[in-house]
């Protein structure tokens, strides 16, 4: 095709379960599939920008073994050779598999076969398991099956949406939009928002219940008391006296407007997500939310139900292989000798592990302890993402054979891993996702295959074979393994099991491939998709109890809007990084306690600790601080949160407790504070503390922190372009300013002070796309402000790059709204994820009158 | 009353001036102890670069002085002073009264003793003769060697090189004006230079002239030998204060004087490079010219009191405009702004928190603010570097 593009490719976001459909070109064209049930074309910040990650720097592109470059065939046998010696030493529970959300369901489906049905093991168990563990455990105590009975035009169709530990906004960004489209149709529509944060997501909302953290069952327990107070029937074994305004600190008033709009609104929606999952009563608090809506029998209808909506792209598909430690697969139970059977049968696998085996903790717990001979890790990185990271950083190291496959390099994981493997990555890799409301969509490749990297499933099956299952692993590619999965869920008819797509076990390779977003249950006979009322509906009693872990000051960390998991993708986009390109903690400004805003804090917990920029917060509630869990090695290595973070589990569910940490705050003492703006990244090991991130025109902006000596001289020799272009030195006050011209333009600008009260960086990064800095610029530059002109600001629409200073004005020139705004600087025009904050910043201008 | 002035440089002939104007009953009498007509002396440099003619240099033409009732006496030097009798003995013995003196002798400039300092075509760069002289050699061309990297060194080594002679310049320090500049500025300074032809020997030591009659070249410590045909020293100044030894006043650096400019006998005073108050001298015009305004104004019987204020020298070096002001002594917090592209540089000195002196060096603009600052004594806050980045910046950062 000369000169023409090609046509986009229909293909699935690869970020959050909202599932997205996007249709993508190998050139970078990204925009969202119209045709698409989940967003109808629209996208959020982080999908827009998803043809901004296509490069290849910092991909994994060949296999190695031990640190070393190997063949496939090399690695492969490593591997093989890996397990058995496991095997031979340990048994089956002696090898573990740490397994993704952002697998395919057919590469999700071949691990779980391998695990489950040959190497025989349970301890198959996925990084899910930090995500809606709980949901699940839930779904399956409420309705015996993980069923999710909602669809998202729910959302649309309630009058009452209640948002529970969910910033919708910023974590299901396309989802919180059509919220808003919906209530903006009909304002009589009312959001509840029950977060102990300020969210973006309240922006929008009707009433935010600021409930002190984990204090949600007790919540949803005050509202089942007053329901049966108000007429509905509520088994009396359901009621537990707790003191409500008491334990969850929200105001008897508020309590009562939530109580009376609940009681009053037929059609409500509760929406929860990690703020309730992650928990060490998780599984109690999703059920404290569906028995609310069992007795009020708001399930099952239209515009009605309990709606958990999981974090990552294909965490459904997941659970539906049974790619989760206590899970078989199609949703066939374990207990179930019939069902075990028919699998054992289907599979010809003798192997088949009936036992539950070990949930994320507890997989690395018994590395640590020595217990497991062999891990595969795909897809994730646990060593970031797990809770208490340096246990689980001491089990990689002691696990004698860890297997990392990835699609990027140098992931923190991997500094362990005596295999390392080269996978597809997003618009490369072809298969199935299944989003939050059990849309399966198609993930299509439109990229070339780079380097050696392959298939998840390719690899699996490579491995399968080199163990002697290879006949049970020959798949002809992903559509093959799609059948074999749709096959599965037949095998437990006639149970009454909702989950079946045995309606799709016969499709062609070219139906596989032309495949629309289909919607389960799809069975044989009889009507698919659509909302579930679930046939088995049982109320749950989910006492109140106090966090595993409590203290003055308790740790929640969580997502922020432009960033996925550990950055391997979004941390590579300078507009993404720009929302947020620090890590930084969030505080009530009345807990200050004697810290400084914009200084560095640490964080400290019985497990570890970690040390971020502090910022106040007055929407967070008394008594919590707020901290990302994206941080890595790569971008930030001393603010990992998750080294500070408990490993408390919650009992039923065994989901990690991310979001209530006992901690102490105290300042990082440090004797300078400084940043270098530089054309190539440096890395992010410079002073004691540094954190690294991309910016515009190729700039990398490192934060820097120590208190060694000549620290200029030091950091002006990483950076190696020798003596300064134009340097300022103030000795005594430590206070150093200097930067490297080449030809005019900037090379590099380093800036060391006392203390944080440094110029902000925007600005200067907007000097690196001048072609020369004049004479007059000069001392601006080491000012880093022009004398009179706009006061640097941060970005806040990354779409559109429009910084905070530019909204300000256009609300001063009159603009009275969101769309206003837009109008008047393209704010918020883009993907709509800044409009909670445009929100914001029209509610704090005063408006001229 | 009968006034007599000592000496017709700048301060002297500004004193002469404003104590005729104050009191026309006054009988002035300005004795200069060089054969010409006032001139400015800071102006030397522009003659020597060929910028300027002698006449430009005149300050005071006899006519306008005669207009003022002032006795101007040039190429008469006083020897000493009959403080009992009033009376000034003048080198060819004449005997001048007076009521009052005022001593603006000023300075020599020093001459290093070395082995061949008294060889002909060794200069110091003082006066309108040392620059005569030097342009006279230098219409032969030929290699030229300037003993001193401080301002005057510079300026003289800057005009010869101007006028063709083949400069080197030798300085003890590794880089020029090291009062004025550090190393990074002085090295700036030198490359600048290095452009225009003059070549630095620093650090460097000089051990002996040679010649025979005339100075045929240097020698240093290191053995090294440069050719050159004339030597001009520029090591320094010291205060000329032979007559007032000569007359018994109290002098110790310079002639002791206190704020009104009165010496150890009340009926004499002493303004300028030569005297001495509250332990220091004084090198640069603006304060002699302020000192001079000080004689006059207590000799019409006022209450008027000079004090040391930041000492400000605007130069120009080479092309390159140097500003310096205050106290740059090395026990001070500096604060340093290099530019090497725009070939700029400024260093602030700054002692409990105020900023005592400044240098600017290639951009000058900024030196009211500065030297504001400086008189001021204000505070300048915790955050020094902002400083050096000029008034529109001090207060951003």
């Amino acid at each position: 095709m000369d000169g023409g593009l090609r046509p986009a490719t229909r293909t699935t976001c690869p970020y959050c379960g909202v599932g997205c459909g996007v249709l993508a070109t190998a050139e970078g064209g990204v925009r969202g599939d119209p045709a698409h049930p989940a967003n109808q074309g629209r996208l959020c910040s982080k999908g827009m920008a998803l043809g901004e990650t296509y490069g290849l720097e910092g991909r994994l592109l060949h296999p190695m073994v031990r640190g070393r470059r190997a063949s496939w065939d090399a690695a492969l046998d490593a591997v093989a050779e890996g397990f058995r010696a496991a095997l031979a030493e340990h048994g089956p529970e002696g090898i573990g598999l740490y397994v993704s959300g952002q697998l395919l369901t057919e590469d999700y489906y071949a691990a779980n076969k391998l695990a489950k049905g040959f190497l025989g093991t349970g301890n198959i168990d996925s990084n899910s398991r930090l995500c809606m563990a709980s949901a699940v455990a839930a779904h399956r105590r409420a309705f015996g099956e993980d069923l999710v009975p909602g669809v998202y035009d729910d959302l649309e169709q309630a009058d009452l949406v209640v948002l529970v530990g969910s910033n919708l906004a910023w974590c299901h960004p396309v989802l919180h939009q059509r919220l808003l489209a919906a209530k903006a149709m009909r304002p009589a529509m009312l959001i509840v928002v029950v977060d102990p944060r300020r969210t973006s997501s309240c922006e929008a909302a009707d009433l935010h219940l600021a409930l002190r953290p984990g204090s949600d069952v007790a919540l949803f327990l005050g509202l089942l008391r007053h329901l049966g107070k108000a007429g509905f029937t509520v088994p009396p074994e359901m009621l537990h006296d707790v003191d409500v305004p008491a334990l969850t600190g929200i105001d008897p008033t508020q309590l009562a407007i939530f109580h009376h709009w609940f009681v009053r609104t037929d059609r409500v929606v509760t929406l929860w997500s990690q703020g309730t999952n992650q928990s060490s009563s998780g599984t109690d608090k999703a059920n404290a939310i569906i028995n609310c809506h069992l007795v009020t029998g708001r399930i099952g209808r239209p515009g009605m139900g309990p709606f958990s909506v999981t974090g990552q792209p294909n965490a459904m598909g997941g659970r539906e292989v049974g790619a989760l430690s206590n899970m078989l697969a199609g949703h066939l139970d374990a207990e179930n000798a019939g069902e075990v059977a028919a699998l054992r049968g289907f599979w010809q696998a003798p192997n088949l592990a009936t036992k539950p085996g070990l949930k994320a903790v507890e997989l690395f717990r018994a590395g640590e302890a020595g217990r497991i001979g062999a891990m595969w890790v795909m897809a994730t990185n646990p060593a970031v993402s797990l809770p208490d990271s340096a246990m689980a950083r001491r089990a990689l190291a002691r696990i004698p054979c860890l297997i990392v496959s990835d699609c990027s390099a140098g992931t923190d994981t991997m500094e362990h891993a005596q295999v390392v493997l080269p996978a597809l990555g997003w618009g490369e890799k072809d298969g199935t996702v299944t989003n939050s409301e059990r849309v399966i969509s198609r993930q299509r490749s439109f990229l070339p295959r780079p380097g050696e990297a392959r298939p998840d499933w390719w690899i699996i099956a490579q491995v399968a074979e080199r163990l002697g299952w290879g006949e049970h692993f020959a798949w002809s590619g992903a559509a093959a393994i799609f059948r074999e999965h749709a096959a599965v869920t037949a095998l437990a008819r006639p149970a009454p099991r909702v989950f079946d797509i045995s309606g799709l076990a016969d499709l062609s390779d070219a139906g596989y491939a032309a495949m629309p977003p289909t919607q389960w249950p799809v069975p044989r006979h009889g009507p698919s998709g659509g909302r579930i009322n679930p046939p088995v509906q049982r109320l749950i009693s989910s006492p109140f109890r106090i966090p595993a872990h409590t203290g003055e000051m308790v740790l929640m960390t969580g997502r922020l809007r432009d960033q996925w998991h550990t950055m391997t993708r979004t941390g590579r986009v300078p507009r993404l990084m720009s929302h947020a390109p620090e890590p930084v903690l969030t505080l009530n400004p009345a807990d200050a306690d004697g810290l400084t805003e914009g200084a560095l804090v640490r964080v400290t917990s019985e497990w570890g600790e970690a040390v971020l920029r502090l910022a106040f917060d007055a929407g967070m509630s008394r008594g919590a601080c707020f901290a990302p869990m994206h941080f890595t090695d790569a971008f930030a290595p001393r603010a990992r949160i998750n080294a500070a973070v408990t490993p408390a589990v919650d009992p039923i569910s065994g989901q990690p407790e991310l979001k209530h940490t006992p901690v102490t705050l105290t300042p990082f003492a440090a004797r300078w504070h400084g940043f270098l703006l530089a054309r190539k990244p440096l890395g992010a090991r410079l002073g004691d503390w540094c954190a690294v991130s991309p910016a515009a025109e190729g700039v990398w902006r490192h934060e820097i922190v120590g208190s060694g000596e000549g620290a200029f001289a030091e950091l002006s020799g990483a950076l190696g372009e020798g003596a300064p272009t134009i340097a300022l030195h103030a000795e005594a006050t430590g206070e150093h300013r200097a930067a490297w011209l080449r030809d005019g333009a900037l090379v590099a600008t380093l800036f060391l002070g006392p203390d944080h009260l440094l110029p902000p960086r925007e600005w200067l990064l907007s000097l690196f796309a001048a072609d020369a800095i004049g004479s007059a610029a000069r001392h601006a530059l080491l000012a880093g402000a022009l004398p009179d002109g706009p006061p640097p600001s941060p970005t806040i629409c990354a779409c559109h790059g429009v910084n905070g200073a530019t909204i300000r004005a256009a609300i001063e020139a009159g603009a009275r709204d969101v769309a206003a705004i837009g109008a008047a600087t393209c704010a918020g025009t883009g993907c709509g994820s800044c409009k909670p904050e445009l929100t914001a910043l029209l509610g704090k201008q005063k408006i001229p009158a | 009353m009968k006034i007599l002035v000592i000496g017709a440089g700048p301060a002297g002939t500004r004193c002469a001036t404003r104590i005729a104007e104050r009191d026309p009953a006054a009988e002035v009498t300005l004795c200069g102890a060089e054969a010409a007509l006032p001139y400015d002396r800071v102006a030397l440099s522009s003659l020597l670069a060929g910028e300027k003619a002698v006449p430009e240099l005149i300050t005071h033409e006899l006519m306008a002085l005669r207009a003022q009732r002032i006795a101007y006496r040039p190429a008469t030097t006083i020897e000493a002073l009959d403080r009992d009798a009033h009376v000034a003995v003048t080198a060819r013995g004449e005997r001048i009264g007076y009521d009052r003196v005022v001593i603006a002798t000023g300075s020599r400039a020093i001459r290093l003793p070395v082995p061949g300092a008294e060889l002909a075509g060794v200069l110091t760069y003082r006066s309108l003769n040392d620059v005569r002289a030097m342009l006279s050699a230098a219409r032969n061309g030929g290699a030229a060697v300037v003993v001193g990297g401080g301002l005057l060194g510079l300026e003289a080594a800057a005009g010869l090189a101007l006028r063709g002679m083949k400069v080197t310049v030798l300085h003890p320090v590794g880089w020029p004006m090291e009062r004025q500049l550090d190393a990074g500025a002085g090295a700036l300074l030198a490359r600048r230079m290095g452009l225009r032809g003059i070549a630095f020997a620093m650090p460097a030591q000089l051990v002996a002239i040679e010649g025979t009659v005339r100075v045929s070249g240097v020698r240093l410590a290191d053995g090294r030998v440069i050719p050159a045909s004339i030597v001009v020293m520029a090591v320094g100044i010291r205060p000329d204060t032979a007559l007032a030894v000569a007359s018994g006043l109290d002098v110790g650096r310079g002639i002791r004087v206190d704020g009104c400019m009165r010496s150890s006998d009340p009926h004499i005073l002493a303004i300028g490079e030569c005297a001495e108050v509250e332990g220091r001298c004084i090198g640069l015009v603006a304060p002699a010219l302020e000192q001079a305004e000080i004689a006059a104004a207590t000799l019409a019987g006022e209450d008027a009191r000079w004090s040391a204020r930041a000492d400000v020298a605007a130069l120009k070096v080479s092309g390159t405009a140097v500003w310096s002001a205050g106290d740059i002594g090395a026990e001070s917090e500096a604060v340093t702004l290099r530019d090497e592209g725009e070939d700029r540089y400024r260093r602030l000195f700054l002692r409990e928190d105020r900023l005592v002196g400044a240098v600017l060096y290639g951009d000058v603009a900024d030196s009211g603010f500065y030297l504001d600052l400086i008189a001021s004594k204000r505070q300048v806050g915790r955050m020094r570097a902002a400083l050096a980045l000029g008034p529109a910046f001090a207060g951003a950062v």
